[in-house]
């Protein structure tokens, strides 16, 4: 047996708000897995990119808290959503860019007794769920656990953008395969991947409140391209794509003209039915698009 | 030298025929272009495939194209990065990039549409091995003959759009204008552009909504607008925040970014548009402005995001918002209601905090306070950085002052920072 992975765990906001069931599943699926979580309760909303587009150094001085919160505990970072990444990767860019601009940061926290110290080897880092399963967990490791391989269950991966985007930023230098973890995941848990157009693409969900139909018609459209593929379902390491994906997903429907209905899993969800955990333990009956067929699809396929 | 096989999407008009797809097999060095590759194959094998290049440098713009779904430059992508890429791409999914594409649009009806075109005839899968490269025409414009689109009617329009010159006032200077190498160091990003539409053409907004004025056009609206010189700033970014299919309709996806082969950042200069269009307190009718104000108000308060607040706050902000809605504030506050009440069914937002504006929780044991001090700092300072003109640590070893980027620019808060 490897050794625990602890890590500093940061739910962000939407999966304690409109996505209550990814928190809840994390939870679970982190202990079947053996992976100890120090929830950092402190810690404060990445700003979604939203907070940087209207002043910078608030964004990176508000991320450099909790990065510096998460330093404190002595332990890296998890997130488990692929917008936090994102805004995060972006502020600790920045202010891993620039000594000076750090100082003047750091000072603004000093306050606090809070600083945010550089990791030159990249040993202090902060990674989601995702990027931590493959690299510091291991789909080795992942699929010795599994005990109900999801045999039959047809996966599309959905990633979130901010996950897969821009390139340069998100550590693919060191980790070229990052914007195929899913595809390796969906195949450690004994799934069949379902390639279709939406996987990388964006879920829209950013410009909801600016051009609802155009926010609507990408995820209709990338829901709808699944479906075709012969999806049973998605898989998503972000919870702002399941509020497109999933709770939208009427909506969605309406802007597209036609029928979808396809459930959507979040990332923990996932792994948690392949470790044997129930659907209803999952928090899967939380969803707006019925996750049953799913839930069909593994009784009648036998493990 | 290495053997390669390249899947070009062609498109011949006056044959009629509908789109295909045709391999053909090159011999290069891994380091040269695939834009090398297609110029060999039509020396071989066919002289009528067609195909921009001029400089063959990336400089001019001209060999735009989707390399793996990829938007780059043919000239700037070495085939043996492609085949790495290709083989990767069909390990991890078993499907290559031209089952992974999107049904072809438009083409041969001179227009971008979004309904899928004919299909396509697929070439069975033969090397042993090796994937091949597909390549592709750019995205989201009309295709004019195989690998040549039509970059005036989604390309250069939007360009012409956005009035790219300067427009000073008063009479010019009697020798040149005189301005601070630090502001227009603010805009040699923008200015970097090679108009070669790569942007354009992995724009996933331009996709769901063809009007979107999109990256391009946009990032060269910055260049003005960051333009000491120009004295329409208001005018531009007013224009630009109004429209429907303006600043506000970019997603955010960063896949201008990405295609972009000059590091212009387009997404990152329609942040900056955004930016000083809040600093200017122009007041869009998109709830652009209003759902950034509310967004950075709530975590202020909350620290975690309120989103009933969010919602409710972006739509019909403050006291005059909710005494006075707009016509669109109360369609949009409506239209959220069944989603609203799906929610509430399945027990997703079953809970006082995420169903009543405001209830939600602050940050516990005087963490509140600290975000709070992160504000009052901040809010006053606000210091703007342009990763493209600071770069990395150590080409900055001799820059002595912190305050610098903070002189730079100016808040609606701080006005004589400047």
């Amino acid at each position: 047996m490897a050794d625990t992975i602890k890590v500093a765990y940061w739910p962000g906001c939407v999966s304690r708000g409109f996505t209550p069931e990814l928190h809840g599943s994390m939870a679970l699926v982190a202990q079947k897995l053996g992976i100890e979580l120090v929830t950092l309760d402190r810690a404060n909303c990445c700003g979604a990119g939203v907070i940087a587009e209207h002043n910078q150094e608030l964004a990176d001085t508000l991320n450099a808290r909790t990065f510096a919160l998460a330093q404190q505990t002595g332990l890296s970072m998890m997130n488990i959503c692929s917008t936090c990444q994102g805004a995060q990767s972006e502020c600790q860019q920045r202010l891993d860019a620039d000594s000076a601009y750090r100082a003047h940061v750091n000072e603004t926290l000093s306050g606090q007794g809070l600083a945010y110290e550089r990791s030159e080897d990249g040993s202090w880092n902060n990674k989601n769920f995702l990027w931590l399963l493959v690299e510091d967990y291991g789909l080795d490791r992942l699929a010795a656990q599994v005990t109900r391989p999801l045999s039959g269950l047809r996966v599309g991966p959905f990633y979130g953008c901010y996950i897969v985007r821009p390139k340069e930023r998100l550590g693919y230098a060191e980790f070229p395969d990052r914007d195929i973890y899913l595809e390796q995941v969906i195949k450690a848990l004994g799934g069949e991947i379902v390639e279709y157009d939406g996987a990388r693409k964006c879920c829209g969900f950013p410009v909801i409140t600016m051009n609802r139909e155009t926010s609507l018609r990408q995820a209709g459209t990338h829901v709808g391209d699944a479906i075709d593929a012969g999806a049973d379902c998605l898989v998503t390491p972000c919870p702002l794509c399941h509020l497109n994906l999933d709770m939208q997903q009427p909506e969605a429907a309406k802007v597209v003209n036609r029928d979808l209905g396809l459930a959507v899993l979040h990332l923990p969800q996932l792994v948690g039915l392949a470790l044997g955990a129930s659907p209803k333990e999952l928090g899967m009956p939380k969803h707006i698009a019925s996750t049953k067929w799913v839930e069909e699809r593994l009784t009648a396929v036998p493990a | 030298m290495a053997e390669y096989t390249i899947k070009v999407r062609r498109f011949q008009p006056e044959s009629g025929e509908g789109p295909y797809w045709e391999e053909f097999g090159v011999d290069l060095e891994p380091s040269l272009s695939v834009l090398d590759a297609l110029l060999q194959a039509k020396d071989r094998d066919d002289g009528s495939l067609a195909v921009r290049c001029s400089c063959r440098a990336a400089i001019c713009g001209s060999c735009g194209m989707k390399i793996n779904g990829q938007s780059t430059l043919g000239c700037k992508t070495q085939i043996g990065e492609a085949q790495e890429q290709a083989d990767k791409m069909l390990s991890a999914t078993g499907a290559t990039a031209d089952v992974a594409e999107s049904p072809i649009r438009g083409v041969g009806e001179g227009i971008m549409g979004t309904e899928s075109g004919p299909d396509i005839e697929t070439a069975p899968l033969e090397v042993d091995g090796a994937a091949p490269i597909v390549i592709e025409p750019m995205g989201n414009m009309p295709v004019v003959k195989d690998l040549v689109t039509d970059m005036e009617s989604t390309h250069w329009k939007k360009i012409r759009r956005v009035t790219p010159w300067l427009l000073p006032h008063g009479a010019p200077p009697e020798r040149e204008y005189v301005v601070e190498p630090e502001s227009m160091i603010d805009i040699t990003q923008s200015m970097a552009c090679i108009q070669c539409g790569a942007c354009v053409s992995s724009c996933l907004s331009m996709e769901a909504d063809p009007e979107f004025i999109g990256p391009a056009a946009l990032a060269k609206a910055y260049r003005f607008v960051g333009d000491p010189r120009d004295a329409e700033t208001v005018e531009r970014l007013t224009d630009l925040a109004h429209d429907p299919h303006g600043i506000y309709d970019c997603t955010h996806c960063f896949s201008c970014v990405d295609a972009c082969p000059k590091g212009v950042a387009p997404m990152d200069q329609i942040m900056r548009l955004r930016r000083k269009a809040g600093e200017e307190g122009i007041h869009d009718p998109n709830s652009g402005h209003d759902h950034e104000i509310a967004f950075v108000k709530i975590i202020e308060k909350k620290g975690t995001l309120d989103e009933s607040l969010l919602l409710q706050e972006s739509f019909a902000p403050g006291v005059i918002g909710k005494l006075k809605p707009t016509k669109r504030a109360i369609r949009e506050m409506l239209g959220s209601l069944p989603t609203a009440f799906r929610g509430i069914k399945t027990g997703k937002m079953r809970s006082l905090p995420k169903l009543i504006p405001g209830v939600h929780h602050k940050l516990p044991g005087g963490a509140q306070d600290e975000v709070k001090a992160i504000y009052e700092h901040a809010e006053a300072h606000n210091e703007e950085f342009n990763l493209y003109i600071k770069g990395e640590e150590g080409d900055l070893v001799d820059e002595p002052d912190v305050e610098k980027g903070a002189e730079r620019s100016t808040s609606p808060e701080n006005p004589e920072a400047k």
